[in-house]
């Protein structure tokens, strides 16, 4: 697969070199293989029709450059244009001015909700002092799971108190235990939920207004299709969203997922989850995850030397 | 919503034209069948058509569903519950991280139980914190013997352990949770193998089960996934999880018919009874949205 687009686009351009204009016709059959690359990446169709247009229009009709080969030219078109909905520079986690800090984390059920909560715990235990909260009260043990994690990672925890249903008691509960522990950044592991279980994504609205959060941040399975652009969507209209973390991209999944959520609701994607273990996250560099979405190697290379 | 989801009047009274194919490819992608696929139904649709001088859209309707339907009915088994003929029967789970193995297992163990049989859950998920303490929640709930040692120990050896069990009353399932993993990481796919050939030893080939848990939501990954696994040690079908969402798989549709597996039972929510077999009229309704629209506004 790896640079398969790239050899396809110089067949498609190859008897162009350094003469003329990049014709529509040309650039259509490039932006063929263009869509199916998306698509088979998992980019939402509405995105590819979306991001296929903006390429037609700046490539068609272009000067054919001396220095590089057509195909390397809409190559950088087509790589920046997808880097542009991605955010090309890496958009850290804000601290609040004012501690504690608050994560929320929020997301479909088994996307990676209660790892990433202590892989970023874990990241910031030494300019912090964080707490992870179990206002998971619904999966069997997952109360039990945060705990064991957070041991594992040497980060302070805390669950519900006997008797507690109400994970939004827990999580008011979060800071007056924070205060008293003197940790300065809160957080929150949530249940997971579908983005249409009305009473579930309420709860999630009470326990943000309960605990206002620095950060919302959607956990999202790499391997997600089409319906992520619609989770994104939905998760955003009620919580608002500031960020993304994107799991389990040490597969092979292409990870479409992270162009259309960035397109659906502009949330930047902030980490990306590289394994089961604690160490496992990466900061998200839209670049690489570029190349990776088109499945090929060395654009970034190619981009800078234009 | 930036973008309608809408497929109102797809397949209308209107003409059959070139913009009815574009909203079904359109439509068929949403749901995640693929390109490749995809493309082959319609260039087959379009066909169809013209052979058959179809005029109105709504004509299409009745056929190009029932061709959905007939490649996934051509696989033997398909929505069949599980049965085992000899006394001795096993269902290996395996899957990704967090497709739904665990959860699926109870709900399999309170199915099998309601129907008599003894089921012993083994716990072979060995690795992920907390993983053991989830499936004896699930054999608390369920009434569910549940075969366990302590964390990081040999899966295969729980599996063994469980087998004797159930050999030790004679007969019954024994439905063992694995862990999730990629299918990209060889050591752990390994385990796995090592898992399937403690089961061979022990039990009736033909009374093993190797289900592939897939997430509803799952793009086109699934596809190298089911492969992945099902060369690693024959998988014997498939458990569609999480189908209470939105997410149409229509993944599934590639997968059943490139592997002639069978789809078996699908996930519907989150507590011990929410398991359906696969139907699979109901599934390709849902997919061409012919039962009910998709919401415009989601
Ligand atoms: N390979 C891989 N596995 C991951 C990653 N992140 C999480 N996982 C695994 O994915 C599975 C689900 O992770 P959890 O953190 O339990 O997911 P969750 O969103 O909290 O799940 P629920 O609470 O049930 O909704 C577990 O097996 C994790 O070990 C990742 O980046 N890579
Ligand atoms: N809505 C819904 N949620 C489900 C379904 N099946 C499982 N879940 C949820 O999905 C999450 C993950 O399920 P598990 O059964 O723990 O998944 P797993 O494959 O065992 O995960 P790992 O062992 O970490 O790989 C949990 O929150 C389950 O409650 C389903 O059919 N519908
Ligand atoms: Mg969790
Ligand atoms: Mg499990």
């Amino acid at each position: 697969m790896f640079d398969a687009l790239k050899d396809r686009f110089e067949k498609i351009f190859g008897t162009l070199r350094g003469k003329g204009r990049l014709s529509e016709e040309d650039v259509n059959l490039a932006l063929r293989e263009v869509r199916r690359a998306l698509l088979e990446a998992d980019v939402h169709y509405k995105v590819v029709k979306d991001l296929t247009d903006r390429i037609r229009e700046r490539a068609t009709g272009q000067d054919v450059l001396a220095s590089i080969t057509p195909a390397q030219q809409v190559l950088t078109i087509v790589f920046e244009e997808l880097v542009a909905v991605m955010g090309s520079e890496p958009k850290p986690l804000t601290i609040s001015p004012k501690p504690p800090t608050v994560y929320l984390m929020a997301g479909l059920q088994g996307s990676g909700k209660t790892t990433s909560t202590v892989k970023i715990a874990s990241r910031l235990k030494g300019s912090h002092k964080p707490l992870v909260v179990a206002c998971d009260l619904q999966r069997p043990a997952a109360v039990e799971q945060l705990r064991v994690l957070a041991e594992k990672a040497g980060v302070a925890f805390y669950g519900p108190q006997a008797g507690q249903t109400d994970p939004v008691q827990v999580a008011r509960g979060s800071l007056k235990y924070a205060e008293d522990h003197l940790a300065d950044l809160i957080l929150l592991d949530t249940a997971g939920r579908l983005q249409i279980d009305e009473a579930l994504m309420e709860e999630l609205v009470r326990i943000k207004e309960a605990v206002p959060p620095q950060e919302v941040l959607l956990v999202v399975d790499a391997m997600t299709g089409q319906e992520a652009v619609t989770v994104a969507e939905s998760f955003h209209a009620k919580l608002g969203l500031t960020g993304v973390v994107l799991t389990k991209l040490d597969g092979d999944a292409r990870g479409g997922a992270a162009l259309a959520i960035g397109a659906a609701t502009g949330a930047p994607v902030k980490l990306a989850g590289m394994g089961e273990k604690i160490e496992d996250l990466e900061v998200f560099d839209a670049r690489r995850m570029g190349q990776r979405i088109l499945g090929m190697g060395d654009v970034v290379g190619l981009v800078e030397r234009v | 919503s930036r973008w309608e989801y809408g497929v109102a009047g797809l397949f209308s009274d209107d003409p059959v034209s070139e913009e009815f194919f574009e909203k079904l490819e359109e439509h068929l992608l949403a749901g995640d069948v693929g390109l490749e696929l995809t493309e082959s139904l319609l260039e087959d649709l379009r066909s169809f058509a013209k052979r058959e001088k179809v005029g109105k859209a709504s004509d299409l309707k009745q056929h190009f569903a029932q061709e959905i339907k007939d490649t996934l009915q051509r696989v033997p088994k398909m929505g069949e519950p599980l049965s085992f003929d000899g006394p001795l029967g096993v269902i290996l789970l395996v899957g990704v991280n967090g497709s739904g193995k665990t959860t699926t297992a109870a709900k399999l163990a309170a199915s099998f139980r309601k129907r008599g049989e003894t089921v012993v859950l083994a716990a072979a998920d060995t690795f992920r914190a907390a993983a053991i303490d989830q499936l004896r929640i699930w054999g608390e709930r369920t009434g569910t013997r549940v075969i366990a040692q302590s964390p990081g120990s040999d899966a295969a050896a729980v599996v063994f352990d469980a087998l004797q069990a159930v050999k030790s009353v004679g007969r019954g399932v024994v439905v063992v949770d694995t862990a999730g993993r990629l299918h990209t990481k060889h050591n752990l796919m390994e385990e796995l193998t090592k898992i399937h050939r403690v089961a061979r030893r022990e039990v009736d080939p033909s009374c093993i089960e190797t289900l592939l848990v897939l997430d509803a939501v799952t793009g086109q990954n699934g596809l190298v996934q089911a492969e992945t696994f099902h060369a690693a040690f024959p998988l014997t079908g498939f458990v569609l999880t999480k189908f209470d969402h939105t997410a149409r798989g229509g993944i599934l549709l590639s997968l059943a018919s490139r592997l002639a597996l069978p789809v078996r039972y699908v996930g519907l929510g989150e507590k011990e009874e929410d398991l359906d077999s696969f139907d699979v009229d109901s599934f390709v309704e849902g997919l061409l949205s012919l039962k009910q629209e998709v919401p415009s506004d989601a």
